[in-house]
């Protein structure tokens, strides 16, 4: 059944074109995937001007809310959830980004923005174990 | 000015929209996240409309990009070149969608929230940089 009382069309849509423009300007001037996990990860494996444009882009992720915060107050975010969980988790969607070369952005918009078949299969997966996991904790545990 | 300090603010200003994207959309609220992949309680399919917008404007820039013989600040397109369906993209994606699932925290909306000072946002950022350092390890160490 749908949630019509939590369900914010014009917001989602809004931040969606938003996070669709940066992907197309970090393509078109940059020439680069905004792939998440992959930019995170690379600021490790990097050095000089290749990783100072993923520290850059890190970075403005990680600021984002201070020029949020500027115009109007940060919207609600409630996290469920011990510290333990939450580590776990983390570790989890490290490892996993790693291992299956990309997350939510990487396959899940810019992936599937280029028809890609591998992060259509990618999308699918993770997308998948993440409404069977939801499913399991909400409704039986 | 050199050139990579051109690509690093125009990268900085890219991850800076991003992140106004995801607070915008609503995603760096794991609880709406969530909701989303709750199919099966009272179902908030906002985040559907967060992929289409975001697809369809980065659909646009691709095909735009074909025309172009290099991008705008005279970088090559790094297209992806991988295109197997192998046991580690499927391995890898199905505990990404575990720990997803368990909190409705990604890497993205995770920044964003550790940026805002939040406890959960930092814990579960520290646990995913080690999560990606162990891979990279691993995988350094077993291939050739």
């Amino acid at each position: 059944m749908v949630d019509w009382t939590h369900f914010t069309p014009e917001s989602a849509l809004l931040g969606g074109l938003m996070i669709g423009l940066a992907c197309a300007l970090l393509w078109l001037l940059n020439g680069r995937i905004a792939g998440i996990s992959g930019i995170t990860a690379g600021t490790f494996t990097n050095s000089g001007p290749e990783r100072q444009w993923r520290l850059a882009f890190v970075l403005g992720l990680v600021l984002s809310s201070w020029l949020w915060l500027m115009l109007a107050p940060l919207p609600v975010a409630e996290v469920t959830g011990n510290y333990g969980l939450l580590a776990a988790a983390g570790l989890l969607v490290g490892i996993g980004a790693r291992l299956g070369s990309g997350c939510t952005s990487g396959h899940g918009v810019c992936g599937l923005a280029r028809l890609s078949m591998r992060s259509l299969v990618a999308t699918l997966t993770f997308m998948g174990v993440a409404v069977v996991t939801v499913f399991i904790v909400r409704h039986l545990l | 000015m050199q050139k990579h300090w051109f690509l690093s603010l125009s990268a900085f200003i890219c991850g800076l929209l991003f992140g106004l994207g995801l607070l915008m959309a609503g995603m760096a609220n794991p609880a709406k996240v969530l909701g989303f992949l709750d199919i099966a309680g009272l179902w908030d399919p906002s985040l559907a409309l967060v992929m289409l917008g975001a697809i369809a404007v980065t659909f646009v820039a691709f095909g735009f990009s074909k025309k172009m013989p290099q991008s705008l600040l005279n970088t090559k397109f790094h297209w992806p070149d991988a295109t197997a369906i192998t046991r580690p993209l499927l391995a890898g994606s199905a505990l990404f969608g575990l720990g997803w699932g368990l909190v409705g925290l990604c890497p993205g909306p995770a920044l964003v929230l550790a940026g805002t000072g939040s406890v959960e946002g930092l814990i579960f950022i520290v646990f995913m940089l080690i999560g990606i350092r162990l891979v990279d390890y691993f995988q350094t160490r077993l291939s050739p």
